[in-house]
Order: structure tokens, then sequence, then C-alpha cells
């Protein structure tokens, strides 16, 4: 018993790093924009997608696809910010048609990924896809460790750019105090656009990340939807070191669940929390 | 539309689909013409909380198969009528989205927002673990062997969505053109210079979720009874969420004419496209058609017509 | 003071994390009084306002209006015990139009909300035609002059039949003729007994329409007294001028 809640802890906490980076997208998006990206997940899957298509066809180890193709999600989040702002930003309707426009986002990405590779599952073979650890009990494959050390890269890599850079230090303004930025030369509308193109991009090595771990299939995205919200929220909006610890809290929350109640109980444990932090901790979410 | 001329309209359909049931024999239609009343009343409740209140809900196929289940448990436990079926599933609904409105109406519009998502996901997975309903196997419901009224049960089934339809647009429109409804529309446009208006906003606000909820849910209640087979991954199909979003975006939010218009577009045309082409591309098309929509023309097809109208006028 | 207390605050404290924007500020306004409440940018005037309006809960403190405490009404309440607030930036509801801006209040906060809804129309027309915006009650917001909007805001708080209104920074940026305008106004508000509290930078405005000055500084009340006594006072004249 003791033994298979040790594995199950480890592997929640080792899912709970890549849910992080899957969140982390988010966090830049909606804990700093404040733009509702619902549609982020359904890019993560499309970055899982192009890993294996780029692994089935050139034999490309995916992590190495996602952080190749991370370009080009970072064009694509800049080309939906420039829709995005002029459609909605402008005329300050933001909430409604905003969240309409994500949400068929969404849905667009989805379908469009059913229809080119099919409902099935897609998996990718790497030469550590079935590899694993052991240390002592405790057993920790390969395809969840390399993801979650990836997912601190990340996590990390990008922490330090938002601290260090001006550009980094910009972005964190802009959310505060747009007229300041404006006074400093800089434009706040480019900064939200590049702050979303980078949150797109992290989507494409979420992504691969996925795919390492699991077989995907398109309709994924819907599960994570809660997940990441839920660690958004949980991990105080904006913050990476809370996305990072609320991503290991609800990773072990829901690896625990479903070990011991069974895996069709999980997707309710993020969605579940989410609606629970919603309930009981408004003080910190109202009057934003 | 004045008040008489909307009632004889009302009379004239119900008469005219009674007519119907007894000169058409051809089953498909009302199959199909089912399908496209149950999305009236879905987008018509969708809208009271969405553009009339603009409070926008992700989660309808949740209100809509609580609708469902419900029925399915009443018809289990207790072998209950259609009508009992109907108030059943709507009351059940009703509360969940009033708990829901009251646990998360005093965040912002866009925590609502992905609460009702997250509602919709917990209650597929509470569904897909309750074996009394079927679980992630289904179950199956008969419908009752004598029809009642009419000689074939889908024909019943057709009138009863009809009747519904009619009774949340009657209701839509009743709420648009009261002091509900303006004082829905004040928390919409603004809704601190509501408050400090004198507007009871959480008040209202609830009063729309609850509504909205009912609606959908007494939408869901027949299901079991058209499908006869039903299953989680049907019941919470995400066409329910994106539709019940898209018909009253394209026909236009903030009438009650725009919801029953796209509704009547859009239900009737995937119907043909599902046959035509295949039902993924079409949840495709709807996909595009919303947001191109949202970005092109806000305001719907009836604001369309509304500035067509104003500029021949000049 | 010329009646009894209407609005008595009792050191109240609102604070936003560590900065603390209301430090136990305490005031008493008397009924049909005219209140300026001024200050340098940031000194806490809007807070003070927020958290009379309900939209802000204090730390500590008490409000009281009328002689109940209001600390657990929410803000639509408070509406409707009588306390309205102009916004600063104008807030209109962008889909209606002018004389349905009005409706709502009135609707919602003014006595005798069942009305039928032709009454509250023509009630809405006097009020209009009170603020000089009769020509346009058609109209849209979107198509207001700046001047227009602020009327609208003052005629919107006006429609909730108040007993206390406060003008939030009604008259900024506006040319000096539009700023008579808006006097001329809300003098003749507080001539229909109305007690009010005009928040404004505009200093001879201020001097003109107050009978009592209220001055705040960072979260603090420094200076109190009549407009000829504040002029003089040298805390006030040093939060303005700094040292």
């Amino acid at each position: 018993m003791l033994d298979l809640l040790a594995n199950a802890i480890v592997s929640g906490l080792l899912l709970g790093g890549f849910y992080a980076a899957v969140t982390v997208g988010l966090s830049i998006s909606f804990g700093m924009l404040d733009i509702v990206n619902i549609a982020h997940p359904a890019f993560v899957l499309l970055g899982s997608f192009i890993a294996y298509g780029a692994n089935a066809a050139w034999g490309l180890d995916p992590i190495l696809a996602g952080i190749v193709f991370a370009p080009l999600f970072f064009l694509l989040g800049g080309g939906i910010h420039r829709i995005y702002d002029a459609s909605f930003a402008r005329r300050g309707e933001e909430s409604l048609r905003g969240l309409a426009f994500f949400f068929g986002v969404l849905f667009i990405t989805e379908v469009s990924l059913v229809l080119v590779f099919g409902a099935d599952y897609r998996l990718v073979e790497t030469p550590y896809s079935s590899a694993s650890l052991t240390v002592g009990v405790i057993g920790i494959p390969l395809r969840l460790l390399v993801p979650f050390l990836v997912s601190l890269a990340m996590i990390t890599g990008i922490q330090l750019a938002l601290d260090h850079s001006f550009l980094g230090r910009a972005i964190k303004a802009v959310a505060q105090d747009p007229l300041a930025l404006r006074l400093m030369a800089a434009d706040p509308v480019r900064i939200k656009e590049i702050a979303f193109a980078l949150s797109i991009a992290t989507a494409s090595v979420a992504g691969a990340l996925l795919i390492v771990i699991a077989p995907v299939e398109p309709s994924l995205g819907r599960d994570y939807i809660g997940r990441v919200f839920a660690i958004s929220v949980l991990g105080g909006m904006g913050s990476l070191q809370g996305t990072l610890l609320a991503g290991l809290i609800i990773g072990v929350a829901e690896s625990v669940t479903a070990t011991f109640y069974g895996p069709s109980w999980s997707p309710a444990v993020s969605f579940g929390v989410l609606l629970l932090v919603l309930a009981l901790r408004p003080a910190g979410l109202l009057g934003r | 539309m004045r008040a008489t001329g909307f009632w004889l309209a009302l009379a004239a359909i119900i008469v005219a689909a009674l007519a119907m049931t007894e000169l058409v024999a051809n089953q498909y239609y009302y199959f199909a013409f089912y399908v496209v009343l149950q999305y009236v009343v879905l987008a018509t409740a969708w809208n009271i909380l969405g553009g009339y209140t603009g409070y926008v809900n992700f989660g309808s196929a949740g209100f809509f198969a609580l609708g469902a289940y419900t029925a399915i448990v009443a018809i289990k436990l207790f072998a209950a009528p259609l009508p009992a079926l109907i108030l059943a599933g709507g009351v059940v609904s009703g509360l969940v989205g009033l708990a829901t409105g009251y646990l998360t109406l005093r965040l912002r519009g866009t925590f609502f927002a992905i609460a009702t998502l997250a509602l919709a996901v917990v209650l597929q997975t509470l569904v897909i673990n309750w074996d009394f309903v079927g679980g992630s196997r289904g179950v199956y419901t008969m419908r009752p062997a004598v029809p009642v009224l009419f000689d074939s049960y889908i024909k019943l089934l057709f009138v009863t969505m009809l009747l519904l339809a009619l009774a949340a647009i009657a209701a839509s429109r009743f709420i648009e053109r009261s002091w509900i409804g303006r004082g829905l529309a004040a928390i919409r446009d603004n809704e601190q210079a509501a408050a400090c208006s004198g507007v009871p906003t959480l008040r209202l606000k609830l009063f729309a979720t609850t509504l909205s909820g009912f609606l959908m849910g007494a939408a869901g209640a027949p299901f079991p009874l058209y499908v006869t087979y039903l299953d989680p991954s049907s019941a919470f199909s995400l066409a329910y969420a994106v539709n019940s979003i898209a018909m009253p975006l394209i026909g236009g939010t903030t009438s009650w004419v725009g919801p029953v218009i796209g509704a009547l577009l859009l239900a009737t045309a995937q119907q043909v496209v599902t046959v035509t082409i295949s039902s993924a591309a079409n949840l495709l098309i709807v996909g595009l058609l919303l947001v191109g929509f949202v970005i092109l023309a806000p305001e719907g097809i009836v604001g369309l017509w509304r500035r067509l109208a104003r500029g021949r006028r000049a | 003071m010329t009646g009894a207390p209407i609005l008595e605050i009792d050191a109240l404290t609102k604070r936003f994390g560590g900065f603390i924007a209301l430090n136990a500020v305490s005031l008493a306004i008397g009924e049909g009084e005219r209140v300026g409440l001024i200050g340098p940018n940031g000194s806490g005037k809007s807070t003070l306002v927020n958290c009379i309006a309900g939209v802000l809960r204090p730390e500590s403190g008490r409000i009281r209006f009328a002689g109940s405490d209001i600390g657990d009404l929410a803000p639509f309440q408070r509406t409707r015990a009588g306390i309205a607030r102009s916004f600063q930036i104008p807030q209109p509801f962008a889909s209606m139009s002018v004389i349905e801006n009005l409706c709502i209040p009135l609707e919602y906060a003014g006595a005798g909300w069942k009305r039928r809804h032709g009454d509250i129309r023509a009630a809405a027309r006097e009020i209009l035609a009170d603020c000089g915006l009769a020509a346009k009650a058609e109209a849209l917001p979107a198509s207001l002059t700046q001047i227009e909007l602020r009327k609208l805001e003052l005629a919107r708080a006006v429609a909730a039949h108040p007993r206390l209104l406060i003008a939030d920074e009604a008259m900024a940026g506006l040319s000096s003729a539009e700023v008579e305008e808006v006097l001329s106004l809300l003098f003749a508000l507080s001539a229909r007994g109305i007690t009010i509290v005009m928040i404004e930078h505009i200093m001879h405005a201020v001097m003109r329409f107050s009978q009592r000055i209220v001055v705040l500084d960072a979260g603090r009340k420094i200076a109190e007294g009549k407009p000829d006594d504040i002029v003089r006072d040298p805390a006030a004249e040093r939060a303005y001028l700094g040292e």
C-alpha cells in the first residue's frame, strides 16, 4: 500500500511539473495579459501532433521537434493576438466576444486535428520511451522524468528571461501600467503581442512533452482546460513559481486519485479543485 | 413585434404543427425538426444569460445532459410521464445553475465562464462513474408502447419540443421587454454602474442563471426517449456547447429573435451537412462561422438587418 | 453644519496589500450641506468614495448613513438607501439611449419602482430637461460630447432620488463655460435639499460651491473648515505645493 502511495506521489510530482509547463503559457496570457485564452490546450495538442508528424516523417526526437517548431508557434501566437487586439481589445468588448472567439479557436483547432489526423490515438517511440530508473521501491519512468526536467528548464528559463531582460520587465509592467510603459518608449500593444506569442510558443514544447508521456488524441485538450485553469488560479495568476507549485499539487492529487479510485475519476480532480478554489477563495480573485 | 401579432403567430405555428402531424407520415421530418427545435430552446436559454446579461456559459452540454440523466433516473424509479420528466429535468438543472451561480457570480465574468466548463466536466465524470444510469456503457430507454394523442411517439416528442421552444421564446421575449430585461442589460453594459444605480446585480444574475439552466435541462429531458440509447459522450457532446454559443452570436444577442434565427439556420444547415459531408466537418464550419461572426459581425444577423433597414431609410 | 449629520465616517481605514489608502479618516456631513473634498492625486479621495458607495470594503472603521450603519449593505442597497455617486470617468450604459440610461435608476432606486414604464419615462424626461439634456433623449452615449456625458452621469445619479450625491471630479477637463454649467446644476440640486459632496481639483469651483472643505493627503484628513480658512491653512498649502 505504501509502495503504491509512494509511486503515485512520485509520478504525480513528475506529471505535475509537466502540467506546470503546459500552464506557463496561460500564466502569461491570462495571468499577466488578462487574455482568457481557453484555446491554449488546443495549441498544446497541435504541438503534440506536429511533434508526432516530425517523428513519423523524419525520425526527429519529439522534444527536439517541439523546440524547433516553437518559432512557428511564436508567429502563430503573434498573428492571433493581432486579430484579438484589433477585434476586441480596442472595442473594449473583451469579455463576451473575446471568450467566444477563443472558444471558437479551440474548437476549430481540435476539429481540424481530427480531420487531418483522425480521432485515433497517436504515439511516438523514443529511445527512452520504455526505460525507467528504480530507486528503492519507486519506479521512475524516463518518459515522465525527461519531460519533467525539460519542463523545469523551460519554466526556469522563462522566469530568468522575465526578470533579467528589458523585454521581460516590460511584459511584467504592461499589465500594471501601460501608460508608464508608453512613456518609456515601449509600445504596450507590441509588448503584449510578444508576450502572447511567447505563451503560444511554450505550447509547442509542452505538446511535444505530452506525446512523450502518453499517446494523444485531439479531444485530450478539453481535459487540460480544467487542469491549466485550476493550476493558474491556484498558483496565483502570473506567478511562475506559483504555477509550478500548483502544478505539483494538482499532479499529485490526480495521481493519488487515479491510483486508489481509478483513472475515470481523474478529470474531475482538477476541475473540482478549480470549482472549490473559485468558490472558497474569492478574496484573492475579486476586484481584479 | 406587437403583442397580439406575436401570440397570433405562436398560435398559428402550433396549429400548423398539429396539421403537419396529421398530414405528413414520413417520420424523418419529425426527427429532424426535433433537433432544430431543441437548439432553439438551448440557444434561447443561453442568450438569457449570455446575450442579455453578458455572462458566457461554456457548459450548456452539462445542463442539457443533466436534464437527460434526471429523466433517466425518473423513468427508472417512477416510470414518470413526459411532462413530469421535463419538469424534473428543468428543476434539477435550474437548481444546479443556481448553485453554480451562487458560488461564482460574485467573481468576474471570465471566472464564471470557466466554472461552467468545469461543471460540465465534473458532471460528466460523475455520470460516467454512476452505474445506475449506465455509466460509460450507456443506457437504453423504452418509448411507451401506446403513444398518447398521436399515432407515433416521435410526433409526440416533436410537438412537445415545439411547445417547449415556443415557451422559451415567449419567456425570453417577456424578460427582454420587462424591467428585468432592462436590469440585465444594465449589468451587461456596466455592472458597477448598474449596482450604483440600484440594480440588485447578484439577484438578477442568479435569476438569469437559474432560468437558463432550467430551460436547458427541460430541453434535455425528452432526449433519452428521442435517442432511446444514451451514453455520456453523446449527452455531453461538445456540439451542444459550441452550438448554444454560436447560434445566438450569429443570430444576434440583444434580442429574442437572434437565437431563434441562429438556431433555425445553423441547425437546419447542420442536418444537411452531416448527411452530405461528415459530422466533423460540420462542427468545423460552425466553429469558423462563430469566429467569423464574432470578429466581423458582432451584432449578428439581427444587427446586420437593422443596419440595412436604417441604411435604406436614409 | 446645517442639520443632523446624514453621513458619519468613523476612523475609516482601507489597505491595498501594504499600501494604506485611507488612514483612520473621520468625517461628518450634515444634511443639506455642500461639502468640497480636495487633495492631491493619490490622497485617497476616490477610495473614500468607493468605500461609501460599497464598492470597496474597509479594513476597519464605520460608515453611518442617516443614523444606521451601512457597512453590510451592498452597493445597490446603499443607492436605494439614498446615496448616489457619479463616476470620475463617465460610465454610461452604452447600448441604451440617454433616456433609457435614466430609466434604470428610476426603476431600481427611485421611490415606487413598480410604476408603469410610461410614468418612468416621463419622470426621466423631466430630469433630462433639468440637466439640459432634453434634446439628446434618444441619442446613444457614444454620440455625446464630453460635457454631455458628464451631465448624463449626474442626471443618472439624480434619477436615483438620492439624499446624498457624491460628484466625483465631474468637471475634470471641461472648459470654463462648461464648468459653470455643471456648477449651476449642482447648485440647483443643492437648493432642492440634496446633500452634495464635490470632489474636484478645480479650485475656484470648489471655493464657490462649498460651505465646508475637507482636505485629504496621503490617506489622512489634514484640514477641514470654511473655504476662506482652508485657503490660509499651512497644512493644506504644503499638501498641494510641497515644502
